[in-house]
């Protein structure tokens, strides 16, 4: 008994931070394929081009996304030196940065249909970009749900490893659902 | 303490095991065979599940055969059990078409995939590893649980008014997305896409979960060129998994935008009784583009766990150590990475660009090289060895059969010129039900006989099992090699009753023939059965090491344990090949054998360039020597 513990101990939070990964990798591919398809079929002809301008909504979508990314860097950061009001000030505004940036990808989608590119278009590429942002804020609700579980741990007494394990998988998922975004938005811009 | 509290709030169930010692944590009937943990368990119910939808699958296939064979005949017993599915005892065609779409989606997703990485996989990654469980036993389960109600789904789509889906397991839009265009392509689609979606997280969780066991669970001394080729080949098919799968769901999510939401992502120019649909610009290659991304590793995925299977047979009972235990690995992992560039062998007559076709080709035939070094290895391991024809070993060498003979058939497919005339035809029926539908069935039989009393502490009955391999072969190679003529001869696939046409009519005896031999094989796996069920609860009782085999799972007990081994894990000294190993005084040294008890068998190339072992040994050598002079 004496040393074993110990081993289990790091055996079994390190695997399932694997898992993690392991998840974003097939989330990412998941995404890739979309994207392909895109390419597949807006390379079919110029009529099933991207032919309309993204709005500038997703722009301040992506202010907002990157800037969350760095509030729960650096709740992380005040986490690893056990300051716990200010590890849930950061998640706190990282939840409302999160929230905040849905409201403006939805913003997006009430400009689009504006300019009447609609979901059910004649020209799938525009469907397709409903799709990636749809998808996307599958992802963004994922996220903000580890976040809410590295909350609800900052305010229980509970060992500080497993504190430390919710923040970092909530982390590297954020960051991921993070840079998910921008790939998807510089992937829209370049074929706009 | 804090580190216990946090074992036992997170994976309550194999650290419990680990400090058993601790006391017994209730075992109630729901928690030891329902809602289990236990990679052992769940790897029982996998099995069971698989076999299960394995026998319904079949049964599909006997009826549409009934079909093919009797066209003009009516057998009032068919309207009796399928109603109004065989009106005046003749199958409807919607429900013929019904028939070969859910036989195929069940035997390659539900029986192939996860019936058989999901039994394997559990039960051996753990035990041939030395881990106590998988990386998160509480997502293997839910592994299990999605894939059961992916299941339950499936087959509920029989009970249904409009019955189950009909546009093959290929689910090629326009039929799969509008849900007017056959009756299947109703609420049967809709189940469909929902069964396989389940299907899909099931297999996701399953393999992400084999992943982190094989790369962060391993016991001391196993490092990855000691690891056993079938955790090769499940980590391998893992890894497929999870960058394929993905891309399904992606599509099948466009799919059900299409149907239920107006888009037109794979629509476009459809008249339904004479009027437009106002879907329009849409593109159904596109379909067959994400789709067999996914489909063609799929076979793959398929296929890999058999072979891996297959090799840890035929190394067992030939006595011998695998031939090319590195070349097999990179042959996995060669397949593993081109299997995800050659999707467009499956398309070459959708009017793809020559050029893009000429590439498909070449990518597909490279293929063949990694395979046909796995076919010499096996054929190589075989010669010479010492053979023990134990069922498991017999089923190993049927698939090594049925690798070759459908192998050489996909080398004609792949040439797109040659398959202008072979596609869709019968000749894709026997290429794939050979290479991938016998070849992999064969690698599930063996694994199944092999590692049955590590499953169930019990051994099956021999004779039967060699009633039901020769029934099995014989009647595999009845089936489907006729077909091979069938489709030069231009036979489509999937159609109700093709001997109607004039040009086809002579090829009614040979679905008669066919038919008969397919009944031949569906009875033959009553003895299976009938052994399988038998033996779990009146076998004979095993004993630890039955097969004289090497690896880690064989040093576990045969009671099964939460944790698998009582004490400390083994540590591994050794590769898992160390069959007949010259100066040895047994024909198998475990891996578990430090090399310090086996002087007499060492080789230079065992101590990796650890010169103090070497020198050790040397000295040793001297030694003796002296000692056989005086
Ligand atoms: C030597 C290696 C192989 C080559 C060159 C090859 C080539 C091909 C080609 C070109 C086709 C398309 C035929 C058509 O639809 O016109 C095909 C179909 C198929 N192959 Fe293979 N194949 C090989 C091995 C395998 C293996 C190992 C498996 C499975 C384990 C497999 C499973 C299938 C399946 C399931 C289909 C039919 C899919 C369908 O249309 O329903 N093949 N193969
Ligand atoms: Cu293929």
């Amino acid at each position: 008994m004496p040393t074993y513990p110990q081993e289990t101990d790091r055996y079994s939070l390190q695997p399932k931070k694997f898992i993690v990964w392991l998840f974003m990798i097939s989330s990412f591919i998941f995404f890739a394929g979309l994207t392909s398809g895109f390419i597949v079929y807006s390379g079919d002809s110029l009529a099933k081009q991207l032919n309309v301008k993204m709005p500038n909504a997703f722009i301040y979508s992506t202010i907002l996304v990157v800037a969350s990314s760095i509030s729960l860097q650096w709740a992380y950061i005040q986490t690893k030196r056990s300051n716990f009001a200010k590890q849930r000030l950061g998640l706190w505004l990282t939840i409302a940065l999160g929230v905040a940036f849905t409201c403006s990808q939805l913003y997006g989608w009430v400009v689009l249909t504006g300019l009447g590119a609609f979901f059910t278009s004649s020209n799938a590429s525009i469907s397709f970009v409903y799709v990636f942002t749809l998808f996307h804020i599958l992802h963004i609700v994922a996220g903000l749900i580890l976040i809410i579980g590295a909350v609800i741990s900052s305010y229980k007494a509970v060992p500080n490893v497993l504190n430390i394990f919710r923040m970092e998988i909530s982390i590297v998922f954020w960051h991921f659902v993070d840079i998910l975004w921008i790939y998807l938005y510089v992937f829209l811009l370049l074929n706009q | 303490m804090a580190t216990l509290t946090l074992n036992d709030t997170h994976t309550a169930h194999h650290d419990h095991a680990a400090h058993g010692d601790h006391g017994h944590h209730k075992e109630t009937f729901l928690n030891k065979y329902v809602f289990s943990q236990d990679h052992k368990m769940i790897a029982k119910q996998f099995l069971i599940t698989g076999i299960f939808m394995g026998v319904v699958a079949m049964t599909l296939s006997i009826l549409f055969r009934i079909q093919l064979a009797y066209p003009d005949e009516s057998f009032p017993l068919l309207e009796m059990l399928l109603g109004k599915f065989a009106p005046e005892g003749r199958l409807d065609p919607n429900f013929y078409l019904s028939l070969v779409t859910i036989h195929g989606t069940i035997m390659v997703f539900f029986v192939l995939t996860a019936g058989l990485s999901g039994t394997f996989s559990n039960l051996l990654i753990p035990l041939q590893l030395g881990a106590r469980d998988m990386a998160s036993p509480f997502m293997n389960m839910l592994s299990y649980w999605f894939f059961a109600t992916a299941s339950v789904i499936m087959l509920a789509t029989f009970f249904i008014e409009t019955g189950p889906a009909s546009s093959g397991w290929t689910i090629y839009p326009p039929l799969s997305a509008l849900p007017k265009a056959m009756p299947g392509s109703g609420l049967g689609m809709t189940m469909w896409l929902i069964s396989m979606v389940l299907f899909v997280a099931s297999s996701l969780m399953g393999g992400i979960n084999y992943v982190s066991t094989v790369l962060n669970m391993r016991t001391k001394g196993m490092d990855l060129w000691k690891m056993p080729l079938t955790i090769w080949a499940f980590f391998l098919t893992a890894i497929v998994g999870i960058l394929s799968f993905p891309v399904l769901v992606a599509a099948v999510v466009l799919l059900i935008f299409d149907r239920s939401f107006g888009t037109s992502f794979y629509l476009s120019d459809i008249y339904i009784a004479g009027q437009a649909l106002p879907n329009e610009g849409g593109s159904p290659v596109l379909w067959q583009h994400l789709f067999w991304f996914l489909g063609h590793p799929e076979v793959y995925i398929v296929l890999m766990p058999a072979l891996g299977i297959t090799s840890e047979v035929i190394a067992t009972n030939a006595r011998k150590p695998i031939f090319g235990y590195h070349a097999m690995v990179y042959s996995l992992i060669g397949i593993t990475i081109l299997s995800f560039i050659v999707w467009g062998h499956h398309m070459f007559v959708t009017g793809m660009n020559p050029f893009l076709g000429g590439v498909f080709m070449i990518t597909t035939l490279v293929i063949a090289v990694p395979s046909a070094v796995k076919t010499f290895n096996y054929l190589a391991t075989l010669w010479r060895g010492n053979i023990r024809f134990t069922p498991a070993m017999l089923f190993a060498i049927g698939l090594v059969s049925f690798f070759i003979s459908g192998g050489l058939t996909g080398i004609f497919l792949g040439n797109a010129a040659l398959d202008i005339n072979l596609h869709d035809t019968y000749f894709v029926v026997a290429h794939f039900h050979l290479v991938m539908g016998s070849a992999a069935i064969f690698g599930m039989l063996s694994g199944i006989y092999h590692w049955f009393p590590k499953m169930f502490g019990k051994m099956m009955d021999a004779k039967l099992g060699y009633l039901h391999f020769w029934l099995t072969f014989i009647s595999a190679y009845l089936v489907f090699f006729p077909m091979h003529f069938m489709g030069l001869d231009g036979v489509p696939r999937r159609y109700y009753a093709f001997t109607e046409f004039e040009s086809m009519s002579e090829w009614l005896s040979v679905n008669k023939f066919i038919t008969w031999s397919a009944i031949l094989g569906a009875v033959a796996q009553v003895a299976f059965l009938y052994n399988f069920v038998y033996s779990i609860f009146w076998g004979k009782k095993t004993v630890q090491n039955p097969w004289e085999s090497t690896t880690l799972e064989w040093t576990a007990p045969v009671e099964h344990l939460h944790g698998n081994w009582p004490g400390e894990i083994p540590t591994v000294y050794r590769w898992p090949y160390d069959y007949s190993k010259p100066g040895a005084d047994v024909d198998f040294i475990p891996q578990t054998t430090p090399l310090s008890e086996t002087m007499s068998s060492n080789l230079p190339h065992d101590f990796e360039g650890n010169e103090e072992s070497e020198r050790i040994q040397l000295d040793w050598e001297k030694e003796n020597k002296k000692e056989l002079v005086k």
